[in-house]
């Protein structure tokens, strides 16, 4: 049997989510769910592996209601998860503006932009929830922008009409994050939070079905051992690095997660991945990732090509009558700002027509010109100054002179494990948080919401649900390393390093995660096709094989050895990639960011088959290279009816 | 370009390090400094030879991982960090020297890395407000004036990278430390604990190990953010003013 | 509050300012002082004569000099102690050096610590010439100060030790003045400038001031 032939199991449910009014739900559920009386708190531990937005803040919150926390980064300070780097902003419905926004409103716009294939319920939790979220920050210290009334400042971003971003310049990741961060670095110092950095969760512990611990690698003396807890927090971000070339931070990996399902957890819609459109173009082979330019530079940049085939005149001296505006064009009410998914092709396809700018035609103009006769250069300054000085610095081309440019790259990813309303996975005990879940985004996340998402599970979702689930599972066995599943676990792991350290082949971890993240690029990228994809699932087998035949690991493993903390991840990502071509291959639709070039509409526009794929895909792993198992999650509209996404 | 790096090897935190020459051949000025040591190591590891250790994460300037001090200054030559400084900074045929951060209060893991947990601890020791989840007020309730909330952005803005310990002839922490104090003690959110954070922090970063400050302005100089060297006076100045109000 | 301020690294560098502020408050009036030997020996020992009986009849004579003496004994030891502690952990805080080394900030700056113990070194030796006379070259006499000066700056190494020590002096306020103000928290962006021409100006009237008396005496306007 082929990895293709996967078969379809039983379908999927949600058994969490509640019934009723969609604005209901979470109250109810918070009621229904169980509580574990704050005295019993202490004698539960909690593992949580990551520190981003998502696990720093579910670290600091779980430890403030009393139970004991065991948390776990690769960086050496919780402060470095990679949530720091997202500029943009966070979406909240506060409707500080009077704009005619509210939670039903940006419930409403975040199924739309995802389209039509996230759950109602989540959703609508997300929006409700997003209004704390904004309280929670700002009584944490993150120094949000304000107007001179001193009050908050908001923006509006890409694929909405209402301004509901708030934002910290262009480094609101990184303020959003340091709340969290500091928060649970009050709860390390109370002692209700053991923090291990620098230490790296290589597999999951399952016992009698339930989630009970992870073995970690210490990075710097390189001890593998074993930690065990009654619940296990997924927080460990997304996958998008299996491209090779993506925004991600280039140790952020999917070993977490990818074991995780190995060891039963189902992954869905692994193929939903977001290329964002506003990068800053690669310069050549040793590329080692690209710089994501704030999508916020959408509001006052006008993004065009040259009209005729081949220009290659300078920005400046293609006069306007020959400048194809062409998103204001093709799109004229939402023009610079229709949602990530639709900009990214549609720069694709102008580039392919070959119409694209720079070098080796992989880019498009977001030309500040006009925003800079409008509003001076000083306002320019004041708002994108130092996204600008970055720009500069990174291509040495001054952006208030000529038109930046800007390409398209992997920046999030939609997918992941697959979770209930309460973010368990199909492991009991296993939660996966932000990123890491298959999330609220369906098909396409609009800007600013990743943060908040990983903010609204991280310091009220979660925190909400695991007690139901502790509570019902009072008092577990005691976990030691002498049971004889950890020590199959530990010993797979400890295997697995020391094959990668034994097999001295000739090539190095790097090649091959280039190998695989090119492939991926060209056949499970922007645009995907069966014969593309098929392509893909040949060859991935390939490089799997010919990893283990040729990987060159310098060093041990009972050291600091970065080579092998690399090779280890690409190992995962060989197998992930495999998944994620399946996924595409399946969906024989273009949903968000998923565009099947089978299915388009005449003028080229994604066309969605809500009547074969109204569902959210989770696979069951089944064996390396073997085909999985396909579970499906029926979705159901009730609030929002499904249409064709418009922003004509 | 072509470059003679001579790199810092040190096996461990026990062995003596010292320089190790290298050649480097086929540089694009288009490369950022980072690329350049994955040029080095991916030659290192098929040579056999162990690749050079160095701390990086997002690649972007902004999670404060990247910390070499490159000629002898944190960062490089230019204002910025390690992994926004491209070599176009550099000639052909160049020797560069590159070192970790150097600070007792920084021990070196290995080559390039070195332990910087002293700052999370210092952190701990009073660099946040007390907000439990679940207890914020609307955040409208308490307006902040535009210039508070500037200078509080602008102190946030430090990624802890360590820069400005490394560029301190004594090793002094300093200007990270007033950074997040100066940053929380302005808002009115920070007021209830600004005493006790200034007070706690300083202690903590004195026991670190961290010299003592003698307003050198190296820091400053060095921080990638432009974290400037008045927040130090600023934090001085809430040192003094808790020592008054806080009995202990 | 004085456990706070002594245990912490900041606490000792207020002290230094503090200490360091008060030296340079004397040193003002010091140098007034030696500016009136350009006004003839009769004025001169008059104005040091003077010195003893400051706060007659409610101070006994001398009094008001010792209490001056004992504040400026304490803020040199005070200065001189915390300046070494301190230095000590600096040192400790960057034990290995980096290889490929740079100049750095300015002279001033720099030389603080080696500057230091040249004042305390000039001092010692200050006091032992003019003020008790024990190292004074030639008959040193009690109560004829304006003759003692111009024995001092008629031998080649007086003038040595007292220039050096002169610009020593200079030097040192130079860097010491403006970041005494930034310890004590009084600097802030705007005022930064203005900080720096005080410290800048401070330190060329002390070191033209004190120079003075050596080049009168040299040049043979003071004889």
């Amino acid at each position: 049997m082929t990895y293709t032939d996967y078969l379809t199991g039983e379908p999927v449910v949600d058994s969490k989510a509640p019934q009723g009014p969609v604005n209901e739900r979470w109250d109810k559920r918070r009621f229904e769910a169980k509580l574990v009386n704050p005295a019993n708190r202490r004698k539960h531990t909690v593992i949580v592996v990551g520190t981003g937005l998502a696990g720093g803040s579910a670290g600091a919150t779980l430890a403030e209601q009393g139970y004991h926390v065991v948390q776990f980064c690769y960086q050496d300070s919780p402060r470095r998860a990679h949530s720091i780097a997202a500029q943009g902003g966070i979406n909240a419905a506060k409707n500080y503006r009077n704009d005619g926004d509210s939670v039903h409103r940006l419930f409403y716009d975040t199924v739309k932009g995802g389209d039509f294939r996230a759950r109602e319920s989540n959703v609508h939790r997300l929006a409700q929830i997003s209004v704390e979220i904004i309280d929670q920050c700002v009584a944490q210290g993150v120094p949000f922008a304000r107007e001179y009334g001193g009050l908050l400042d908001t923006r509006s971003f890409g694929g909405v009409q209402v301004s509901r971003t708030f934002y910290a310049r262009g480094q609101t990741g990184q303020q959003l994050l340091l709340g969290a961060y500091q928060a649970l670095s009050r709860q390390i110092a109370a002692g209700n939070v053991e923090m291990h950095p620098r230490t790296e969760m290589l597999d999951l512990i399952v016992i009698d079905g339930r989630a009970r611990g992870i073995v970690a690698r210490d990075l710097i003396t390189g001890k593998i051992d074993t930690y065990f807890a009654d619940a296990v927090v997924l927080a460990s971000g997304g996958y998008g690095n299996v491209f090779y070339l993506s925004t991600n931070a280039m140790n952020s990996n999917a070993t977490a997660v990818w074991r995780a399902h190995r060891r039963g957890a189902y992954f869905a819609n692994p193929c939903f991945t977001q290329i964002h459109p506003t990068c800053i173009p690669r310069t050549g082979d040793h590329q080692s990732k690209l710089t994501l330019m704030s999508e916020s530079l959408r509001n006052d940049g006008r993004i065009w090509v040259p009209k005729a085939k081949g220009d290659d005149r300078p920005a400046n001296k293609i006069p306007e009558d020959e400048r194809d505006y062409y998103l204001e064009r093709i799109y004229p009410s939402f023009g610079n700002l229709v949602p990530r998914d639709i900009a990214s092709r549609a720069a694709k396809n102008v580039c392919d027509e070959g119409r694209g700018v720079g070098p080796g035609g992989q880019g498009v103009y977001l030309d500040f010109a006009d925003a800079i006769k409008r509003m001076g250069r000083k306002a320019v300054e004041a708002k994108y100054g130092n996204l600008f000085d970055m720009y500069q610095r990174i291509t040495d081309e001054d952006p208030y002179q000529v038109p930046m440019r800007i390409y398209p790259a992997v920046h999030y990813t939609m997918g992941g494990l697959w979770v209930d309303y309460d973010l368990q996975t199909t492991v009991p005990g296993l939660f996966a948080i932000g990123e890491a879940n298959f999330s609220d985004h369906g098909a396409n996340r609009l800007g600013a919401s990743a943060l908040m998402q990983g903010l609204a599970d991280g310091y009220f979702v979660l925190p909400a649900t695991i007690n139901d689930y502790l509570a019902k599972n009072p008092h577990q066995d005691k976990v030691t390393a002498e049971h004889p599943v950890v020590q199959e676990v530990l010993a797979e792991t400890e295997d697995r390093i020391n094959l990668l350290l034994s097999v001295d082949g000739d090539r190095t971890p790097d090649s091959f995660h280039r190998e695989v993240g090119e492939l991926m690029w060209e056949f499970c990228g922007m645009a995907r096709s069966d014969s593309g994809l098929r392509k893909a699932l040949e060859r991935i087998p390939q490089i799997r094989e010919e990893f283990w035949r040729r990987i060159k690991v310098p060093g041990t493993g009972e050291e600091f050895n970065q080579s092998l903390e690399k090779a280890n991840r690409v190992v995962d990502y060989l197998e992930l990639a495999e998944l994620m071509c399946l996924d595409a291959l399946h969906r024989s639709e273009s949903c968000g960011g998923h565009f099947r070039e089978e299915s388009q509409t005449p003028d080229g526009e994604a066309a969605r088959r809500d009547d074969e794929f109204t569902y959210a895909a989770a696979w069951e792993f089944t064996g390396t290279g073997e085909a999985p198992t396909l579970h499906k999650e029926d979705l159901v509209f009730e609030y929002v009816h499904p249409t064709q996404r418009s922003y004509a | 370009m072509k470059l003679t790096l001579r790199v810092w090897r040190q096996k461990n935190a026990d062995a003596d390090g010292a320089m190790s020459t290298y050649e480097v051949d086929g540089i694009s000025s288009d490369m950022s400094f980072l690329e350049m040591l994955d040029t080095l190591n991916e030659e290192l590891i098929l040579r056999g030879e162990d690749p050079v250790a160095f701390d990086h994460d997002c690649r972007e300037g902004i999670c404060g991982a990247c910390s070499l001090v490159i000629n002898g200054d944190a960062h490089g030559p230019e204002r910025t960090t390690t992994c926004q400084l491209h070599m176009r900074s550099f000639k052909d045929g160049d020797t560069i020297d590159i070192e970790p951060w150097r600070a007792s209060a920084f021990p070196v893991i290995k080559d390039l890395v070195v332990d910087r947990s002293a700052f999370d601890r210092i952190i701990q020791a009073g660099g946040y407000i007390t907000a439990p989840t679940g207890a914020a007020p609307e955040a409208h309730a308490t307006p902040v004036p535009k210039p508070d909330a500037d200078f509080a952005f602008e102190h946030a803005e430090c990624i802890g990278c360590g820069a400005c310990v490394a560029a301190c002839p004594n090793g002094a922490a300093m200007l990270f430390t007033s950074a997040k104090i100066n940053h929380l003690n302005v808002l009115p959110q920070g007021a209830p604990e600004r005493e006790t954070r200034v007070l706690d922090m300083v202690a903590q970063m004195d026991d670190e190990g961290f010299g003592g400050c003698t307003l050198t302005g190296e820091c400053a100089t060095a921080c990638p953010k432009g974290i400037p060297l008045v927040s130090i006076t600023s934090m001085n100045k809430e040192w003094l003013r808790a020592t008054r109000k806080v009995k202990r | 509050m004085a456990r706070t301020v002594w245990d912490s690294s900041v606490g000792k560098k207020t002290v230094m300012a503090v200490s360091g502020l008060i030296m340079l408050s004397y040193l003002v009036v010091h140098m007034m002082g030696n500016l009136k030997i350009f006004f003839g020996a009769g004025e001169f020992n008059e104005y040091a004569h003077w010195l003893r009986t400051v706060g007659e009849p409610f101070m006994h004579y001398e009094w008001t000099l010792w209490l001056v003496r004992i504040v400026l004994v304490v803020a040199v030891v005070a200065h001189g102690v915390s300046a070494y502690q301190l230095s000590r952990r600096d040192i400790k805080a960057r034990p290995s050096k980096y290889v490929h080394k740079k100049p750095r900030a300015s002279y001033a700056t720099r030389t603080m610590r080696w500057g230091g113990i040249i004042l305390a070194l000039f001092i010692v030796w200050h006091i032992l010439d003019l003020t008790t006379g024990t190292v004074h070259s030639g008959g040193f006499q009690e109560g004829r100060p304006y003759q003692n000066v111009v024995d001092t700056f008629s031998t080649w190494y007086g003038n040595v030790i007292y220039i050096v020590a002169v610009l020593a002096v200079g030097m040192h306020i130079r860097h010491g003045f403006w970041s005494a103000a930034q310890t004590l928290g009084a600097g802030s962006r705007t005022r930064d400038r203005a900080l720096k021409t005080v410290a800048n100006v401070l330190a060329l009237l002390l070191t033209c001031g004190f120079l003075a008396v050596p080049v009168g005496v040299m040049t043979g306007v003071v004889s």
